[in-house]
């Protein structure tokens, strides 16, 4: 997962000299000949000499013992100054008082945060050590599998941004982690679960070995007395294991009779309903089978396969929220000058802000609010928003949305809408709306329960009358006999084989990148549909890429020379394609924003940009040329000239291409009976393009789609009950991910959507997905073998029952037997298997 | 053999008493992180 949050490292490197923080080469230009420490980066350069000051030093030797040269990143320090971590109301959300009468800014306060970048035991080692580096800090206990740290700190002598200042300078961002309420509320369960799995193991363990000396009495004579001893001991721990642990199944199947569904609860409750209260009573009369032992035992399987399923589902879900948590929470504000000078900003939380008042926002941060450029001209990226990928130049009374990501130069946006008035706001609310109004993936388990229920009924009904009809003066026998058979053919193996399956895949999945929020979507993905893929960022890299060139070789060293001065998009892809060993140097370079550059390379005067901004700069162009930019137009291209002494010498055409894997993907899915659509919110002519290129019909493919469409069309496919499978990376997405059967969220997707989808992928491309739907169906065949093995022993079982040839002793022992045969089948499963899946 | 009659009674509350403990432990949280204490105490000096 830190993989994603790395930058790339520095480039060109120098093999000899290793940074003394981070141990990776230093580039060239920044060796300092004769210093004994040498630094790739300024984040290293903070985070050494904070560790160096504080006396931590030690830190690099256990990290030179602990580290997986592997995992080596530089310092991902942001410097940012964190000031909203001080807003009382970010301090109600995520802090708590560490001690009994501690009020704002006084007495001890703890909060958790997210921590990006630590990776090893060194990492902890240094993160505890925080008292010594921050002043006022009294505890800090890092949680190294979630990245979360702990930290306890006493207000009146420190305050929570100037902790995450040196966390940050570390080289260790820390996020707020999430509300604190909804975590102590899942700490709290968690903790339940695991009270309820550890009492009702020691009731097993403890019933068993009573029981054994019950079974061993019936080969030896045992006295009474004792006999009645060990069963009413038996009896008093199963009652509170059945009252106790065991009372989640009676809760759970009584909420599905009272709603009227199906779960596979019901007959679980019913045979351990059953077996308790006939137990009971056979105790009392001091005559009978008792089946304790399995009942216990049953109890304690069944809670530790809910348990271990339960623990997985979190680990996925704590990881797509640590991304979700990297999301800006802070706001340049300007505080605007009465005199009409330039105002001073400073930041605050973004929940803080209100209409009316005046934000900064500088290139290639994202914007925070909806809201009127006031000042400056820039480009902005609303691909997050709209799934266009070319830039939109923004002026001085232009729109601009949340969530959009400035591109070129710094604007000042006058406030209109926050929060959940903006326009992402009001898509993030469409999500919740879908995600509300989802059908519930209907579990295969779950869907058996019912036939099952009828079974044991019909059956224990059959064997109730065939032993009253042989036998009319014992009618505690005949009982005897149908209680066993409903102790007997409970369905425990069919109730661990779903969730120890699944829990198996998620588990085997997330070490392969792919991160599965919940175990329906497994099943609903094992069995083809239809599958909605949106285009940028998902088939293709949604970044721009020169795709075709009309320059000779000299020009192109020359164009990436002036290109070099620009951080648009676009010259970074012009950089990125025709950068060379023997970079010139531009001089004289001058930009126009939203036309063009031109500089001077090596005396040649070239001018670089739009057609536009060409034609205005050359007088107008020929014929010839402008056949060529609609040439590039029509291949959904956006052309650049390259202009020399008032005529055009060349040409370059951008693009988002497809991923070089894409086609093969969708041709692999449709081979495999899913129906891949093409939802985009891109023009119709690059959606047509890419469609043909794809090798799907022009009729499953649409452009222009907005959000609203999006979520729109989903549920139009999905109206008939088929599976609607979306796969989208951005917020424009988010409400259509949760509007389908599965949502599938890619790599690098916007937090909206990770918060909509069932699925993220941690890995770029189409090519997890082939592999999820592979998994998901390996998955549904293991579980489909485990339910036909544990069938079988039902039956067989049952008809035992019926003949009434079953003892306390046989289900002692047959029950466990078919447990752990589901148990080995499950783990034997090929499901998510690396080179076994595709 | 009718000292089983007390030591079974006497078994019970052991492992009350060992139940007791452990839903003591979780609730201080013992068992909420199981992977950082390994690494912590191959780097522990003065902690």
């Amino acid at each position: 997962m830190s993989a994603d949050t790395r930058t790339s490292t520095p480039s060109p490197q120098c093999a000899d000299v290793a940074c003394s923080h981070c141990g990776l080469a230093v580039p060239t230009g920044l060796v300092e000949h004769g210093a004994s420490e040498q630094f790739c980066c300024a984040g290293c350069r903070t985070a050494y000499a904070v560790i160096h000051s504080c006396g931590l030093d030690r830190y690099y030797a256990l990290r030179e013992k602990l580290e997986d040269r592997e995992d080596r990143a530089p310092a991902q320090s942001t410097r940012a100054r964190y000031a909203e971590f001080d807003d009382p109301a970010f301090a109600e959300l995520y802090c708590r008082p560490a001690e009994p009468g501690a009020a704002p800014g006084h007495g001890l306060w703890s909060c958790e945060l997210f921590l990006q970048c630590v990776h090893c035991a060194a990492c902890v080692w240094l993160v505890e050590r925080l008292p010594r580096v921050c002043d006022g800090v009294v505890e800090s206990r890092l949680d190294l599998r979630r990245g979360m740290v702990r930290v306890v700190w006493d207000a009146e002598r420190v305050n929570l941004s100037r902790i995450a200042r040196a966390l940050d300078s570390l080289g260790y961002p820390p996020h707020p982690a999430r509300d604190a309420n909804d975590r102590d509320l899942r700490r709290r369960e968690d903790r339940r679960q695991l009270v309820r799995v550890g009492v009702a193991g020691a009731c097993a363990g403890n019933v068993m070995l009573l029981g054994l000396a019950l079974y061993a009495g019936l080969f030896d004579v045992m006295e009474s007395a004792y006999a009645a001893l060990f069963r009413w001991a038996s009896m008093g721990i199963s009652v509170v294991s059945l009252a106790w642990p065991g009372s989640v199944f009676f809760r759970s199947a009584w909420a599905a009779l009272r709603t009227r569904t199906m779960h596979l609860d019901v007959p679980i409750a019913l045979a351990l309903g059953a077996g308790g209260v006939w137990g009971v009573v056979n105790t009392l009369r001091g005559a009978g089978e008792i089946y304790f032992d399995s009942l216990s035992v049953l109890v304690f399987l069944l809670l530790v396969g809910r348990f271990i399923q339960h623990r997985q589902q979190r680990r996925s879900a704590d990881s797509v929220e640590m991304l979700f948590s990297l999301t800006p929470t802070s706001a340049l504000l300007v505080d605007e000058d009465p005199d009409g000078g330039p105002g001073y900003t400073r930041e605050v939380s973004i929940q803080s802000l209100c209409a009316g008042q005046m934000v900064e926002v500088r290139a290639g941060a994202s914007v925070p609010v909806d809201g009127v450029v006031v000042a400056g001209l820039s480009q902005v990226d609303q691909s997050l928003l709209t799934g266009e990928s070319r830039a939109v130049t923004v002026e001085t009374g232009d729109r601009v949305a949340a969530g959009t990501v400035n591109l070129a130069s710094t604007i000042r946006v006058r406030v209109e809408a926050t929060g959940a008035q903006t326009r992402i706001g009001r898509l993030m609310a469409l999500v919740q709306d879908s995600l509300g109004r989802r059908a519930p993936i209907v579990r295969l388990a779950d869907r058996i329960a019912g036939w099952f229920l009828a079974g044991m009924l019909g059956l224990a009904a059959l064997t109730l009358g065939l032993w009253l009809a042989l036998d009319p003066a014992n009618p505690s026998l005949a009982v005897d006999h149908a209680v066993a058979l409903l102790v007997v053919t409970c369905p425990c193996a069919l109730g661990l084989a779903t969730p120890l399956a699944l829990t198996v895949s998620i588990g085997r999945a997330a070490r392969r990148g792919i991160l599965i929020k919940g175990g329906g979507v497994l099943q609903a993905l094992a069995s083809p549909g239809t599958m909605v893929l949106d285009k940028t960022g998902t088939l293709t890299v949604g970044r721009m890429r020169v795709v075709r060139t009309r320059l000779d070789r000299e020009t192109r060293a020359a164009v990436c020379a002036i290109e070099l001065h620009s951080t648009h998009p676009i010259a970074r892809a012009i950089v990125e394609a025709f950068a060379s060993a023997d970079a010139d140097e531009a001089a004289d370079v001058a930009h126009t924003l939203g036309g063009g550059m031109e500089g001077t390379v090596r005396g040649r005067r070239l001018v670089i940009g739009s057609p536009t901004f060409i034609a205005s700069r050359i007088g107008g162009l020929s014929d010839s040329d402008a056949r060529a930019v609609a040439d590039l137009t029509s291949a959904a291209l956006t052309p650049v000239l390259v202009a020399e002494d008032g005529r055009i010498i060349g040409s370059i055409g951008l693009g988002d291409p497809l991923r070089q894997d894409s086609s093969g993907a969708v041709a692999d899915l449709r081979s495999r009976g899913w129906n891949p659509v093409l939802l985009s919110g891109d023009h119709e002519t690059v959606v047509a393009a890419a469609a043909t290129d794809l090798g799907l019909p022009r009729a499953s493919a649409r452009g222009g789609a907005t959000p609203e469409d999006k979520v729109g069309a989903v549920r139009d496919l999905s109206s008939s009950g088929a599976t609607v499978v979306m796969v989208g990376d951005g917020v424009n997405d988010a409400a259509a991910l949760a509007a389908a059967t599965v949502g599938i969220a890619v790599h690098g997707g916007a937090e909206a959507s990770l918060a909509a989808a069932d699925v993220y992928l941690a890995r770029p491309g189409l090519s997890p997905v082939l592999e999820l739907c592979e998994g998901a169906r390996r998955t549904m065949r293991t579980i489909r073998i485990c339910l036909a093995a544990s069938l079988c022993y039902n039956v067989a079982a049952a008809s035992l029952c019926v003949a009434g040839l079953i003892s306390p002793l046989i289900a002692a022992v047959v029950m466990p037997a078919s447990s752990l045969t589901v148990l080995a089948l499950c783990v034997r499963s090929g499901a998510f298997r690396s080179g076994r899946s595709s | 053999m009718s000292i089983l009659f007390l030591i079974i009674p006497l078994a019970f509350l052991l492992a009350g008493g060992a139940i007791a403990a452990f839903i003591y432990a979780v609730r201080q949280g013992q068992f909420d992180d199981l992977d950082t204490p390994a690494h912590r105490v191959v780097v522990d000096d003065d902690g």
